[in-house]
């Protein structure tokens, strides 16, 4: 592209993405209306996050932004709420890079009776019928690979996957803190290319608001495609001791790295008791579509941002 | 004292007593853990590579670099001499230490020479330097579409590539941290 083209290419490159996203938010809406789920809407300006280890909220007006909306939609399945979806800006302080912005675009829904693999399933469906709405097709482009979105997409072992390409237990990365690391340099770049793969039984220490299967696994997924974490999904955690005793733990790993750490959520703990069983997912919108456009880089997927705003 | 969080592209930290650049930096995440900060680094005494990551928490040093303001007099080919905009306190400056920064330097140009130990080691120039085109083809009216660029000399030897539409006299602005073509320069 020659220099002299390139404001007015800046605006085609805006439109488009404007577009695309427009066109993104319709077609989820479609997916979850015609389930049957509610569209909900909460507070993203909330008192306290809830404790989890290395997720940092952003400070604003006597409050914090949300992190998330779990805290709120949880609150809702205790209410009675049995199929509800989120469409949220969401905030994370300092979190910036290739992949992540401080201020992003969540999608979050919840299902009553439902477990993490009746999850993955909705999350497999949800992107197809994205993709094939958006694009007319069940492939996508990702630098130079195809990637062939035909069901069903791999659930591999996170245990037996992390162990097969780190030599080490999670368990045992976890002790010697070096389990993110292993992570992004060994296990990540093992995962298929061509396909999207759910990763599956996480170890029980990073899945804080997960049900456990056993002591030490939890029922959490991530999905990854192109080997880029998309989603994230559990069977929610509803028993309130349990889930008492986890936040206890998440705010002592803050206070050992320093951090500041949240009061224990009274109200959302005997909520929990309400819900009997749920499963939940929460997906980075501006990343999958950095994934499913091809674009790669999450910046490119937002048609504005803070720095645009300050001239 | 920096924090990990500080960690940018560009930021000069020091690990044991070795200054080094952030040269290349990514933030990761993996699965809601701690948060990466993998840096490419560069020595800036040797310029070799290596890889660290750092995590939320840690602390780095920052580089003990002192930077002084210098203005730029004259070279004799293997070395730049410089003049310090407060003592006027003259040094010369080997080549090889400015690395890239010798296609941007003009005479009377104002740097920041970065000294290790007393010991230049290199110079942060202005983003952008405005350089009179010394050599240039001239452009001849239906060329190809596909030479929407040429290749012109700058007055300090540099070859770069700018729009078929600038002439050798003219002065061009140059980001000197692209090395590219910006605009031309009344």
């Amino acid at each position: 592209m020659s220099q002299g083209q390139s404001s007015e290419s800046k605006e085609l490159q805006v439109l488009e993405i404007t577009r695309t996203r427009a066109n993104l938010l319709k077609y989820i809406r479609e997916f979850f209306t015609h389930r049957g789920f509610w569209e909900v809407d909460t507070p993203i300006l909330i008192p306290y996050p809830l404790p989890e280890a290395h997720i940092d909220p952003v400070k604003a007006d006597g409050g914090y932004l949300h992190p998330s909306p779990e805290l709120s939609m949880k609150r809702l399945l205790a209410c009675g709420c049995s199929k509800i979806y989120q469409i949220a800006r969401c905030f994370r302080a300092e979190e910036s890079g290739a992949l992540h912005l401080r201020e992003f675009l969540m999608l979050e829904w919840y299902e009553t009776e439902k477990d993490y693999w009746d999850m993955m399933e909705q999350t497999e469906a949800l992107i197809k019928y994205v993709v094939q709405s958006l694009f007319n097709t069940k492939e996508i482009f990702y630098r130079g690979t195809k990637i062939d979105l035909k069901s069903p997409w791999p659930r591999l072992s996170f245990r037996e996957t992390f162990l097969r390409t780190t030599g080490v237990t999670p368990e045992k990365a976890i002790e010697e803190d070096r389990f993110e690391e292993l992570i992004v340099d060994y296990l990540e770049p093992s995962l298929p290319k061509d396909r999207p793969c759910f990763l599956v039984d996480y170890p029980s220490q990073v899945a804080s608001l997960a049900k456990l299967k056993d002591p030490y696994t939890a029922e959490r997924f991530e999905l990854y495609i192109a080997g880029v974490e998309i989603a994230n999904g559990f069977s929610e955690l509803t028993d309130p001791y349990e889930q008492e005793q986890r936040f206890i733990k998440e705010n002592q790993i803050r206070q050992r790295h320093g951090k500041d750490t949240f009061p224990i959520p009274k109200g959302f703990l005997s909520g929990l008791a309400e819900i009997k069983k749920a499963g939940g997912v929460a997906m980075g919108l501006d990343r999958l579509l950095a994934i499913i456009t091809g674009k790669g880089e999450i910046a490119l997927t937002q048609p504005i941002t803070f720095n645009d705003l300050i001239h | 004292m920096y924090t990990a969080s500080d960690l940018r592209k560009g930021l000069k930290i020091q690990i044991e007593q070795t200054p080094y650049v952030i040269v290349d930096f990514e933030f990761v995440k993996p699965g809601k853990g701690q948060a990466l900060y993998k840096c490419k680094l560069k020595n800036l005494l040797t310029g070799a590579l290596i890889d660290r990551t750092y995590r939320s928490g840690d602390t780095i040093q920052p580089a003990q670099i002192e930077e002084r303001k210098m203005q730029y007099l004259y070279n004799t080919g293997d070395e730049y001499f410089f003049m310090d905009q407060e003592t006027y306190e003259q040094i010369g400056v080997p080549k090889e230490s400015l690395g890239d920064a010798v296609n941007f330097l003009i005479e009377g140009i104002v740097v920041d020479l970065l000294l290790h130990n007393q010991k230049p080691i290199g110079a942060t120039l202005p983003n952008f330097v405005d350089l009179k085109v010394v050599k240039a083809e001239p452009w001849v009216k239906g060329d190809s579409v596909a030479s929407d660029s040429k290749p012109v000399t700058l007055e300090t030897g540099y070859q770069i590539k700018v729009p078929p539409f600038i002439q050798e006299g003219d002065l061009i602005t140059v980001d000197t941290r692209t090395g590219q073509y910006v605009t031309r320069a009344k």
